[in-house]
């Protein structure tokens, strides 16, 4: 029996896989497809650009509050280290755009896990909420540091950022944000993501268990921020320019919105929630204005009635949906023939 | 030499004197108890022994080297496994997995080979799987390795917690009493598994208990524990008939 049980499991593993890379191949061609043809306006080409960089927001901001159990109040400065470090880079490198863009963004990634790491380690090595407060410290002296350098450009920002069309930017974008997912979904089903989640679920219980909790408190932390620094990348050359006041407190507590309600820890959860948050503010023109408001009723209400967010911690998955469906029409028919 | 061996160790929080001048030794593949009226400083001593406090004063040596100053996670990779007076589980994390972090310092992958599940995660990953369900065996928890440990009831949470601390291939195991809440039956049952942890595992064990019929039963010492430090060792027959030990527990 446990041989079959273990057979099945891999055969699960397999089908489960094929399914959710048939799946992400298929919504990556259409969307592909989409753009190349033109059959979607600039306005909806932008507008699913940005929900691949908040998507990629949300799932590394998730990485640290919903499964390392850290409150960060700070993303957006990670965000914004990488718009700068990108954009300098490709603004001054002198390379072409199809060269110095992987290279920009993949050192924005690297920047930001620097400084990721400098306020990571004293906030990390003791228990407790230092990571909150220490990050919502980095996050505004980020920004009014940027505000007031002048080499990069002081309040007025950076523009005149070279913007590749909107495909390659497309293509960029989402493809880092599939590699993200999966990089989620691998990592928390290793011994190091296990590892991660333990010390959610109780940090001295992991540590007598041979956990050394500093280590992959900072690992989760440092991932985020290389995520969000390749992020800040991308949106620095989607919008062509960098505006240090785009990165402010209010922007951080957006992504830790679209992480509390999609559910912490869940990763599906995180990508609807950033999907819809993203869209909604596009389709109502007024909405814009009361953003802020709604989202805190919002919040309030979720945490009232369901605080694990509207996902809890579960996964959406379309096979684990499929065998629900299933079992559900197997055990009506069993109903049927016991009456 | 000693497998553990404590010398003048105490700890004093501010002006308090929580515990002082305690010599522990236990030796391989011994049962060994510690027991004293609430307050007197038992898991204080286990909380030095793990390395959560570091302490004031005194050394620990275990297997020959001093393990003073270093962080709990070292300790556990040496040796030492404890469980939690209130019981400590990862609730939202499965029961097979709960023992799988325990395993994880015997698991070499990379950070890289998992996120691209190189063979050698696979390969590893199986392994340690088998010989956590192994270990659920122990105890007949295997048709509960995908349950959610906070979904488990009480006594089966107990015995998770004694798993997850022998997944860490200790040499000595603190259990801080681990019969808390059970009843008479269960700690029967309680005392024959101890035992049988000892003989499968080779591990010597130091118990904190307030049940009696428990430690008489199955530690081959006792110490007792007062006010922080030690009014009295020696077998169970000893400890019965000490009258510091009865003055300790029956005041007077």
């Amino acid at each position: 029996m446990g041989v079959d049980k273990t057979q099945n499991r891999k055969k699960k593993t397999a089908l489960v896989y094929g399914v959710n890379f048939l799946l992400t191949a298929l919504l990556f061609l259409l969307f592909t497809v989409l753009i190349s043809s033109g059959s979607l306006s600039r306005l909806q080409s932008n507008l699913v650009i940005l929900v691949c960089i908040n998507v990629l927001m949300a799932v590394s901001l998730n990485l640290v509050t919903g499964v390392l159990g850290q409150l960060v109040l700070g993303h957006a400065g990670f965000m914004l280290v990488g718009a700068y470090t990108a954009a300098l880079f490709t603004k001054s490198s002198g390379l072409p755009l199809e060269v110095a863009l992987p290279i920009g963004l993949l050192l924005a990634g690297l920047v930001a896990a620097v400084f990721s790491v400098v306020i990571g380690i004293p906030a990390l090595r003791l228990r407790g909420d230092y990571l909150a407060i220490i990050t919502l410290g980095f996050g505004e002296i980020i920004r009014v540091v940027a505000n007031n350098l002048d080499f990069i450009g002081g309040a007025q920002g950076l523009s005149g950022i070279p913007s590749p069309d909107k495909l390659t930017l497309f293509l960029y974008s989402s493809v880092l944000v599939i590699l993200a997912v999966f990089l989620m979904f691998t990592f928390g089903r290793s011994r190091h993501g296990r590892a991660v989640i333990s010390i959610r679920e109780d940090e001295i219980a992991a540590e007598s268990s041979g956990v050394n909790t500093t280590y992959y408190k900072l690992m989760a932390f440092v991932l985020a921020a290389f995520l969000a620094g390749i992020a800040g990348g991308l949106y620095a050359h989607h919008v062509g320019m960098v505006d240090p006041s785009k990165y402010d407190f209010n922007r951080s507590v957006e992504f830790l919105i679209m992480v509390v309600l999609g559910g912490m820890g869940s990763i599906t959860g995180s990508i609807i929630s950033a999907t819809v948050l993203t869209i909604l503010p596009q389709m109502l023109t007024d909405f814009d204005r009361y953003r802020m408001l709604i989202y805190s009723i919002i919040l309030i209400v979720v945490m009232l009635f369901r605080p694990t967010g509207l996902l809890g911690r579960y996964e959406i998955s379309v096979t684990g949906l499929a065998g629900k469906l299933r079992d559900r029409i197997k055990g009506r028919s069993r109903k049927k023939e016991e009456v | 030499m000693p497998l553990l061996e404590t010398k003048d160790l105490g700890i004093s929080f501010g002006g308090l004197q929580a515990v002082d001048n305690v010599y522990l030794t236990i030796e391989e593949k011994e049962i060994v108890g510690l027991i004293g009226p609430n307050g007197a400083g038992k898991t204080t001593v286990f909380n030095l022994l793990t390395g959560v406090y570091t302490p004031t004063k005194g050394a620990i040596r275990f297997e020959g080297s001093s393990i003073i100053g270093k962080k709990p996670y070292q300790i556990n990779r040496l040796g030492i496994a404890r469980t939690f007076q209130n019981i400590r589980l990862f609730k939202n994390m499965t029961v097979l997995d709960n023992i799988k972090v325990a395993m994880s310092q015997n698991m070499k992958y990379s950070t890289l080979s998992a996120i691209l599940r190189l063979p050698s995660y696979w390969r590893e990953e199986k392994e340690t799987t088998e010989k956590a369900m192994k270990l659920l065996s122990l105890f007949e928890m295997e048709d509960a390795a995908d349950q959610m440990a906070s979904n488990m009831p009480y006594g089966r949470q107990r015995k998770l917690e004694i798993l997850r601390s022998l997944a860490s291939d200790p040499k000595l195991l603190l259990l801080d009493e681990p019969a808390a809440g059970m009843n008479p039956t269960e700690t029967h049952e309680l005392m024959e598994t101890i035992r049988r942890i000892r003989d499968i595992f080779g591990v010597a064990v130091l118990l904190i208990e307030h049940d009696m019929s428990l430690v008489m039963g199955v530690c081959e010492r006792i110490y007792v524990l007062d006010y922080g430090t030690l009014i009295a060792s020696g077998t169970p027959d000893e400890i019965r008939s000490n009258d510091k030990v009865i003055k300790a527990y029956l005041g007077g």
